[in-house]
């Protein structure tokens, strides 16, 4: 690899640095001229560019290392871990309840996914998957959809913006917002919102959710097409994305790139379809693909995702019967009767009243649980889930205790930004942002 | 858990506690995570193993005989021994392991991607994990490894000693690996020969340890919270 210009270097004052590849010159500023002469007189046009990790196009806090020679991009290599934050760790020293509200920030565009992936580990685990609630899996399915519908239109709203489109960014924004507000409504916070519990749920839908979901759908699904009168037969975004971003069937599998990634190269591989999850086979829907390999393949997918969204989430509330959403088992289960009080959502006054008054066992079996934890066989799981990025895998080893022994997130943004390296080496520098843009990774999950 | 002071009798709706089959990994003594200090509940005396599901006999049940048997056939078409391979062979939770001798990982690798019969194209990246009282065996490598042709998956699992942190690199047989390996290598040290550019991936480069191994210290500085100092998560009272 060519040395690329260190933090050290950057503030050193603009010229030539001899290297055992030749002069190198440190550009941040300072005189252009300056730098443009001393530049223009070496032979060399090659030219290391370091994008990010504070751009606007790139994503987050992602940093591509791009060797340019004149607009053509030579090597393109990522700088991650700017957005480490230990949350595997972190999960080690807390109980398994508590885990939701750590994995909830991993992919923060993919919440509910997250909540979903590990509680169904911990729950292989446990050997309670048959267990859960007809109620709690339908309401995990229509939040999981719904999460797939926000995480498309930031995908295709900053994809667009990255190229320019900034109305397709404004109306992406708009509808996310339409499901943000169901998001506060249903688990009360638009992010993070460790809902969804080993066991169930924190708590049932509110009352008149189901209704404003049904008027989000009859909205929603009179926006979608405006994406395709914008975008889909644009001479102007065609021309952007074909072609861009290349990456076959044979290098996805390589890569390990899953999603509509994976998809827009041919193969109708999708999680909810090969091997189910919380009953998705007893959902009517399609999986779309495309043969064309690139960006705007891709595109084509997250938009015919989106509608086949809707669809599952409108079988959501229909198949929607009244039940408890939390196991059974009061070992387990936690005591999370929560009631909107004056200083926020909290436990109920009613329970309270119970657990303090009525009943000592009561409270002390709530102390138990809430402080303690329940334990869980030792052994490992994977499980598996189709997120809107790909395979969101995650392993979970226990010991036996009341605490995860080790929790590993398999994020897709993490496994498909690799793939980077092979859609952008030899094209032009701005089809970087495009090809970046349409594997749409969130460096939430991709540094953890 | 501990085999017989089990207090979850049989018919409580808790999960079943496992007893003292399988393999022991650690012992662990006292209770509530301080080891030292004015235990005077009596709990401090506790030993307790901790014993994950060992190896299963055959049948295995469903596709994984079938698995089993054809990776065991394409061994000893290469002249190797499936018994030298295979350590030993775990099924549990609909979930089939095998546990893989470190030298032959990427053989076994190839042999599982390549044969029609096989065909894992796809693995979903390594994540290790660090037990430090499983003298020899300190730190392993688990790989899943889907079959899209054949819808199936199978998981991968390789230890080395923290003596010698040595594992072959399968990142030419599944490309997909190189950042996950180099993930491992930054959280645990496990080192994978042959991997084409082994640096820090997360961490800073110069960063010293590897900071998910369990002697590692998670940090944390204590908070105060209506008057009352709560300690950093690591330092809190502990169950496990």
């Amino acid at each position: 690899m060519t040395p690329s210009p260190s933090p050290a270097a950057a503030s050193a004052a603009p010229g030539p640095r001899e290297t055992t590849e030749g002069a190198v010159y440190t550009v941040t500023g300072g005189d252009w001229d300056e730098i443009a002469t001393a530049a223009a007189a070496s032979d060399d046009e090659r030219i290391i560019v370091n994008m990010g990790p504070q751009h606007p196009s790139t994503h987050g806090v992602l940093r591509l290392i791009l060797e340019i020679d004149g607009e053509t991009v030579t090597e393109a290599r990522c700088g991650i871990g700017y957005l480490h934050t230990g949350i595997e760790k972190n999960l080690e020293y807390r109980n398994w309840t508590q885990g939701t509200t750590f994995v909830t920030r991993m992919d923060y565009l993919t919440p509910f996914f997250n909540e979903t992936a590990y509680c169904l580990a911990v729950e292989k685990l446990l050997g309670i998957t048959e267990q859960i609630p007809d109620r709690a899996t339908v309401l995990r399915v229509m939040l999981m959809e719904l999460n797939r519908l926000s995480s498309h239109l930031v995908a295709i709203a900053t994809g667009g913006m990255e190229l320019g489109a900034t109305t397709i960014m404004i109306y992406g924004f708009r509808d996310r917002e339409l499901i943000l507000d169901l998001y506060e409504l249903i688990t009360g916070l638009r992010m993070n919102h460790a809902y969804i519990r080993p066991g169930g749920l924190a708590q049932d839908l509110p009352p008149g959710a189901v209704d404003q979901v049904r008027a989000f759908i009859k909205k929603m699904r009179k926006n979608l097409p405006e994406y395709d009168k914008l975008a889909s037969g644009n001479p102007v975004f065609k021309g952007r994305m074909e072609g861009i971003g290349y990456l076959d069937l044979a290098g996805c599998l390589a890569t390990g790139a899953t999603g509509p990634i994976l998809r827009a190269a041919g193969l109708p591989h999708d999680l909810r379809k090969t091997q189910p999850y919380c009953g998705y086979e007893t959902y009517d829907f399609e999986v779309p693909t495309a043969d064309t390999c690139d960006a705007y393949g891709r595109f084509l997918i997250r938009l015919e995702e989106m509608r086949q969204s809707l669809r599952i989430v409108e079988q959501c509330l229909d198949r929607l019967e009244p039940g408890p959403v939390m196991v059974a088992d009061k070992k387990i289960a936690w005591p999370a009767q929560l009631a909107l009080g004056p200083d926020g959502l909290g436990n109920s006054l009613d329970h309270i009243k119970k657990i303090m008054g009525t009943s000592m066992e009561a409270l002390i079996h709530h102390f138990k649980l809430v402080t303690e934890g329940f334990r869980v066989p030792p052994g490992q799981a994977y499980t598996a889930v189709e997120s809107p990025k790909g395979e969101l895998g995650v392993h979970v080893v226990s010991d036996g205790g009341t605490r995860p022994y080790r929790v590993h997130f398999r994020d897709p943004s993490f496994t498909n930004l690799q793939a980077m390296a092979a859609m952008c080496e030899g094209g032009q520098v701005a089809d970087v942002i495009v090809a970046v843009a349409s594997i749409d990774p969130v460096m939430g999950g991709v540094d953890r | 858990m501990s085999e017989q002071d089990d207090p979850n009798a049989p018919g409580q709706n808790v999960p079943a506690q496992r007893d003292d089959t399988g393999d022991l990994i650690a012992t662990r003594r006292g209770m509530f995570g301080p080891a030292a200090g004015g235990d005077t509940s009596g709990y401090g005396g506790l030993v307790r193993t901790v014993r994950l599901p060992g190896a299963s006999a055959r049948p295995y049940g469903g596709w994984f005989d079938e698995v089993a048997d054809e990776l065991e056939g394409a061994l000893e078409e290469q002249d190797l021994v499936p018994t030298a391979v295979i350590d030993k062979t775990v099924v549990d939770r609909d979930e089939l392991t095998f546990h893989i001798e470190r030298e032959y990982l990427p053989a076994v690798a190839r042999t599982l991607r390549d044969d029609p019969a096989l065909r894992f194209e796809l693995c979903t990246g390594v994540s290790a994990v660090h037990f430090p009282d499983d003298k020899g065996r300190e730190l392993h490598a688990v790989y899943h490894l889907r079959s899209l042709t054949h819808n199936r998956l199978i998981r991968l699992e390789v230890s080395a000693p923290d003596a010698d942190p040595h594992i072959p690199s399968v990142v030419d047989v599944y490309p997909t690996n190189d950042w996950h390996e180099r993930e491992a290598y930054d959280f645990f040290g496990l080192i994978f020969d042959g991997h084409p550019a082994l640096t820090r991936i997360m961490m800073p480069d110069d960063w010293q340890g590897f900071p998910q191994r369990k002697d590692y210290p998670l940090g944390g500085i204590p908070v105060e919270y209506k008057g009352a100092q709560i300690p950093a998560p690591d330092q809190r009272r502990s169950y496990s």
